[in-house]
């Protein structure tokens, strides 16, 4: 028994070493890259404590690219998706759990194709429709493919389904319409739902570079990512100082929220499952 | 409330997500299956029906299969590791070790970064000569390496990065279910006198297993529509050694402006996609199951 506790303690310590090993080989490239960021150009290969920190290398990246339109972009962007998702889903949610219709069973399941037909794949014909449409190279134009999401209309249907219908038709005999007991009952008590999928869709928008890429041309309509490329790889040289200074502030108020809201961010990912 | 009314409401309530997915899911679906069997067409030239010679072209396209071939190596390198790694990490971060906090942030941090941002940190990670890598590897007096532009090594170099990005996101998935199953377990075994491996290998990994499959078929599906760090690392290069189906589709798409051609591999892509979500369906029909 004590040998046997012993043999515990040991592996303990194995398994602490092995995880700290991970932790920091997993940390180490965000760690260069802060310390790049951070410092003068001379040192960014050259690690030497008593280098001096300093802020240029963000200073000169933010004046070297239209870094402040691309953020009011990616905001306008990202609030965008979100209020469309969060309108639309409900509505289509409410109606999937609290209404019986004809063809609701087929309308569900052609909505959950879009799970497998994904707005990430369909880029060509999209950006056929958005010629047709004139909106190439508009925020809307980006935002328009997702703002109906089977995921959100699917999560928010769950939901929905698990509140107790005599919550509603208490309400009802009170004489509030539909759209009162929606909002008055049902979207209150799905908080913690519209929390979990608006942080897994805003970190989603905010990451997402290809579609975008593709539907926009300039600095009007461009998001962070895409100005981010555009930046790094054809208006700068290769001075990576500047370049991870960048990076770092594209991806900086996420990780910012992120590192606040930890524990949020964990419990929404993992209720949202997918994203 | 009458029939009549519940089916007006109903579909009222429906509408403006049945619009958005019929314009931007449905109709592209088909539309690309149309323009599929239809020649590209090119300025005063209206597209032609032409059958089935945009996938006999891409039958004979060596590059096409390479693209595929690249993909799927890019799936075996990917979806094994980063589920075995996001298990230990998750293993790890329950099991209470000193410095948990820190464990967790690091290991999940790469996860909520912008895929084009963590491509811009492991370019820099991987620049020849300066790069943190061949520092490293120069400690050792290796000689220098091109990681992302030799073609033995971009595939596997970008593999990594993916790695790096995935296995905290699926850790969370693990921790979850982790934090699910019962201590008393775990102080059986102990009193038992079961090691720690054994306890794994019989009692955690297994009641794991509903997990791994649910992980698996979204890590699959994200290693057909995950081309960020391509477009950003390699441009598909050298020679197409890292390209992957979603790339080579833009590519041919937006630089060649082949749309005839791209929808043909889109098609493809979209059987593959179709195929992983019947399986996940399959799967979680039996994740309902275990509980």
């Amino acid at each position: 028994m004590i040998a046997g506790q012993r043999d515990q303690g040991f592996a303990r310590v194995v398994e602490t070493t092995g995880a700290w090993l991970l932790a920091i080989l997993w940390i180490a490239p965000l760690a260069y890259a802060v310390w790049t960021a951070f410092h003068p150009g001379e040192y960014s290969t050259r690690f030497d404590l008593t280098a001096p920190l300093t802020l240029e290398n963000f200073r000169n990246a933010w004046a070297a690219a239209p870094f402040a339109r691309y953020f009011l972009n990616t905001f306008v962007l990202v609030t965008m998706i979100l209020a469309a998702q969060f309108v639309i889903g409900t509505l289509a949610a409410f109606a999937f759990a609290r209404y019986e219709f004809a063809g609701r069973d087929l309308a569900f399941f052609l909505v959950l194709m879009q799970l497998m037909v994904m707005p990430d794949v369909l880029i060509v014909e999209n950006y056929r429709t958005m010629t047709q449409l004139g909106i190439v190279d508009s925020i809307p134009a980006i935002g328009l493919p997702y703002m109906a999401s089977a995921f959100g209309i699917f999560l928010l249907r769950q939901t929905f389904k698990t509140i107790p219908r005599e919550l509603d038709e208490a309400a009802r005999v009170e004489g509030a319409s539909m759209l009162q007991v929606l909002l008055r009952v049902y979207v209150p008590l799905a908080r913690p739902v519209y929390v979990a999928y608006g942080l897994v869709s805003v970190s989603y928008h905010w990451n997402n570079f290809l579609w975008p890429l593709i539907v926009t041309n300039s600095v009007e309509s461009r998001p962070l990512t895409v100005g981010l490329q555009v930046f790094s790889s054809s208006d700068q040289g290769i001075d990576w100082s500047i370049i991870t200074a960048a990076t770092l502030m594209t991806s900086g108020p996420l990780l910012v929220a992120f590192l606040i809201f930890q524990r949020q961010f964990v419990q929404s990912f993992m209720r949202a499952g997918i994203r | 409330m009458t029939r009549l009314h519940a089916n007006v409401h109903g579909w009222l309530l429906l509408l403006p997500a049945v619009a958005l997915l019929a314009l931007f899911t449905h109709y592209p679906a088909l539309a690309t299956l149309w323009s599929s069997f239809h020649s590209t067409p090119k300025g005063a030239r209206p597209a032609v029906w032409v059958g089935l010679d945009n996938y006999r072209q891409m039958v004979e396209d060596p590059i096409f299969w390479q693209v595929v071939a690249n993909n799927a190596w890019f799936a075996l390198g990917t979806i094994p590791l980063s589920i075995g790694l996001a298990m230990v990490m998750a293993i790890w971060v329950n099991n209470k070790l000193r410095g948990q906090a820190f464990l967790r942030i690091a290991y999940f941090t790469p996860t909520v970064l912008p895929m084009i941002a963590v491509a811009n940190i492991w370019l820099f990670f991987y620049t020849p000569q300066y790069g943190l890598l061949e520092q490293f590897t120069g400690l050792f007096g290796l000689p220098s390496h091109n990681w992302l532009g030799s073609r033995d090594t971009a595939l596997a170099a970008v593999i990594v990065v993916t790695l790096w990005k995935e296995a905290g996101f699926f850790m969370i998935f693990y921790l979850a279910a982790l934090q699910g199953l019962s201590p008393a377990l775990g102080e059986a075994a102990a009193i038992e006198g079961a090691g720690r491996w054994y306890y794994f290998r019989r009692v955690t990994f297994p009641l794991l297993m509903p997990t791994t499959l649910f992980v698996l078929v979204n890590a699959v599906i994200n290693a057909f529509r995950m081309v960020d760090h391509i477009v950003v690392m390699t441009r598909g290069g050298p020679d197409n050694a890292s390209a992957l189906l979603l790339f080579h589709i833009y590519e041919v798409g937006f630089r060649f402006w082949d749309s005839a051609y791209a929808a043909a591999m889109t098609m493809v892509l979209l059987a593959l996609l179709a195929l992983f979500a019947i399986v996940q369906f399959v799967v979680l029909e039996k994740r309902i199951h275990y509980q």
